[in-house]
């Protein structure tokens, strides 16, 4: 018999039953909420006259729609305080954690999760929001749900879902300076597509992703969705095991030692079986930029843009609708075009390594005139790092916005938005059409330090040149 | 949405291009509610605005449709199910495509809204029939796993779980989830993480 996947053994142990649709009955280890998409789930809890099965496996924070120029209450937005009340109301009256503004432990509910010790190998996670994906980089099967599912979580713990195929992904070589976790992602999707991933899980391995820090893993993670899959993960070894020690929802002492031989056991066997495998060569990663309105859109910040006649024939209709938005040209690479914003933060590159990788290149200059940049930390503890380190200064003094903790321009549910046809140089995830605010706006997703480089030079740059 | 959708009878409307995803077919800005009311009015608001009349959403010719006809890989992005609602209290009941991402499908289950795929060229036939004379009737039939028009009849895929919920009227999985009784607690107790590792 050959072995099985972290995939495998996870959905095994988390089995409450088969369901007669053949689909199975997975119980939820750790359900996160957040204030947008909970408030219906917990309105049709209560029209169902239902209580929350397991309140103390639920945690809440808020983060989409919080201001990150002053959260000072009542929000300035009645929406968004609205919002914010109801996720107030709803986990008191059911007895849910909530990491509010006042916590200190309020955050990205994707950064919170994994910086407070909640993410955990070998365990099931569920939240209404696609990134969810990003808890995957601790071994753990994660995944984004809708509101009506949020509602099945809140009543039952647990889910009913068909079993996902594995995909295992290779990332082999060594990276090069200037190459960063970011850049293996986009490179990733570019090869596989923005559907390639859907109805597998992704189990990213070999030697770049065994080198990466758990932060580098939580980002290529995170961005599992963009490829359509809608779980990506990372086997849990020594680098896990060491990040959780400590934190404030990890066990401690003996417990800490038993829960570690576990979460070691939950690691994909030498010989599992994947439904399909992927290999890339990580040593030819270049920095990457994307060009288009879907993620899978990037290429290599000195490569020129490609001509539609020579994308697949399926590829050509999305690339003439990218160009046409994007008011880019074929043939001609984007280093050195101008942007007209730059913003460092997000799910996807919010934390605290991210923002010494962006220090290192905003101590180099200053930023251009005439472009607006802002930083935005993943987190209240991801900001009181930084600050000890000094690189809110670091940044101000380079002539970049520091600001409070929250999505910010990622998404458009709070005042960070861009204006007009703005281009925007990101390290978000999302380079849809109007994703950060303006039905028209533009977003070239990059590195942290990528887009320290644009800022800085006014323009799409090369980070190499500078580091 | 209280009847499981066996078979969805009406008109198409046909809704071109490939990963269409969530944040066009509803703008962030407006999930700033704690309902989702109102949603409707705003699917598609602002590719609707750039067309200037020109989106299949405003085409009189496919008005009073309820079949919604796209291409691959529709509702890739976002989990957020305001963009399956959306569609719905705009009138429509069934999704045929060239494929759909995984979250948007589930959420579309979960509504009760079935969401069928076609093979490419079959996909191309129904889009240009549809086209052509949009006031044709369009059957989507889920327990036939087909989707017909004047043209003819397409075998259509739909995962046999999903298939099997929208036709036994178990798509709103709360009960059938409670229906495991102590089961639930019995897996929860077999983790050791949920007792936080105690010895």
């Amino acid at each position: 018999m050959s072995g099985r996947s972290l995939l495998d053994k996870v959905w095994d142990a988390h089995t409450v039953r088969e369901l007669p649709t053949g689909q199975t009955q997975l119980f939820i280890g750790l359900h996160l909420i957040h204030e947008v998409t909970s408030p219906q789930a917990f309105a049709m809890l209560r029209e169902m006259k239902l209580p929350v099965r397991f309140p103390e496996r639920t945690f809440a924070t808020v983060d989409h729609i919080i201001p990150t120029l002053s959260q000072k209450r009542p929000l300035a937005d009645p929406l968004a305080e609205e919002m914010m009340v109801a996720l107030e109301e709803n986990t008191r009256e059911n007895g849910i954690q909530l990491f509010d503004a006042a916590s200190g432990r309020q955050g990205i509910v994707h950064v919170i999760g994994p910086e407070l010790g909640l993410t955990q190998p070998g365990t099931t996670i569920a939240c209404g929001d696609s990134h969810t994906s990003t808890h995957g980089a601790f071994g753990a099967v994660a995944f984004g749900i809708g509101t009506s599912q949020v509602r099945d979580v809140l009543a039952t713990q647990c889910l009913a879902l068909a079993r996902p195929k594995t995909r295992r992904i290779d990332v082999t070589g060594k990276l090069a300076a200037g190459v960063y976790a970011k850049d293996v992602i986009l490179a990733i999707i570019r090869v596989l597509g923005v559907k390639g991933g859907v109805g597998y899980a992704y189990e990213y391995a070999g030697p770049v992703i065994d080198a990466f820090s758990i932060e580098e893993r939580l980002t290529v993670c995170n961005m599992s969705i963009e490829g359509g899959a809608r779980c990506g993960y990372v086997n849990p070894d020594d680098a896990t095991i060491a990040y959780l020690r400590g934190r404030p929802f990890s066990p401690e002492g003996a417990a800490f030692d038993r829960a570690a031989r576990w979460w070691r056991a939950a690691a994909s066997d030498p010989d599992a079986r994947y439904a399909d495998r992927a290999l890339l060569d990580g040593t030819r990663i270049a920095p990457s930029v994307t060009w288009g309105i879907n993620p899978g859109q990037s290429v290599a910040v000195n490569e020129r843009l490609p001509r539609v006649a020579d994308l697949p024939d399926d590829e050509r209709a999305s690339a003439e609708e990218a160009y046409a938005y994007m008011s880019l040209r074929p043939g001609e690479p984007l280093a050195g075009t101008a942007v007209d914003v730059c913003f460092i933060g997000s799910c996807t590159n919010g934390r605290i390594s991210d923002l010494r990788e962006a220090a290192r290149v905003a101590r180099t200059g200053k930023v251009a005139p005439g472009v607006k940049a802002l930083v935005v930390p993943g987190s209240q503890a991801v900001a009181n790092q930084a600050l000890a380190e000094g690189l809110p200064e670091v940044f101000r003094s380079a002539g970049f916005e520091w600001r409070e903790p929250g999505c910010s321009m990622c998404l458009a549910m709070n005042p960070d938005k861009l204006v007009g046809r703005e281009l925007c140089a990101s390290s978000s995830n999302r380079n849809f059409k109007g994703r950060q605010g303006s039905p028209t706006g533009r977003t070239l997703l990059m590195s942290p330090a990528m887009v320290a480089a644009a800022a800085l030079r006014g323009a799409v740059a090369d980070v190499r040149e500078i580091l | 949405m209280a009847t499981p959708a066996l078979r969805v009878v009406g008109r198409g409307c046909v809704l071109r291009g490939n990963d269409i995803d969530t944040d066009r077919i509803i703008p962030a800005r407006f999930l700033r509610s704690i309902t989702f009311d109102g949603l409707g009015e705003h699917a598609f608001e602002d590719d609707r605005a750039q067309s200037k009349g020109d989106h299949p959403l405003d085409d009189d010719r496919f008005a009073g449709a309820n079949v919604l006809i796209v291409g691959r890989n529709f509702g890739c992005g976002s989990s957020r199910e305001h963009a399956p609602q959306s569609l719905w209290r705009r009138g429509f009941q069934a999704f045929v495509g060239g494929s759909f991402a995984e979250i948007f499908a589930g959420n579309c289950t979960a509504l009760g809204l079935p969401c069928l795929v076609l093979d490419a060229g079959d996909l191309d036939t129904l889009m240009n029939a549809v086209d052509a004379r949009p006031e044709q009737t369009i059957t989507v039939d889920v327990a036939a796993r087909s989707v017909t028009c004047d043209v003819g009849m397409f075998a259509a895929r739909i995962p046999d779980g999903t298939r099997q919920q929208l036709l036994e009227g178990s798509w709103n999985a709360t009960a059938v989830l409670l229906d495991a009784g102590d089961a639930i607690e019995r897996t929860a107790r077999s983790l050791p993480y949920v007792s936080g590792f105690a010895g």
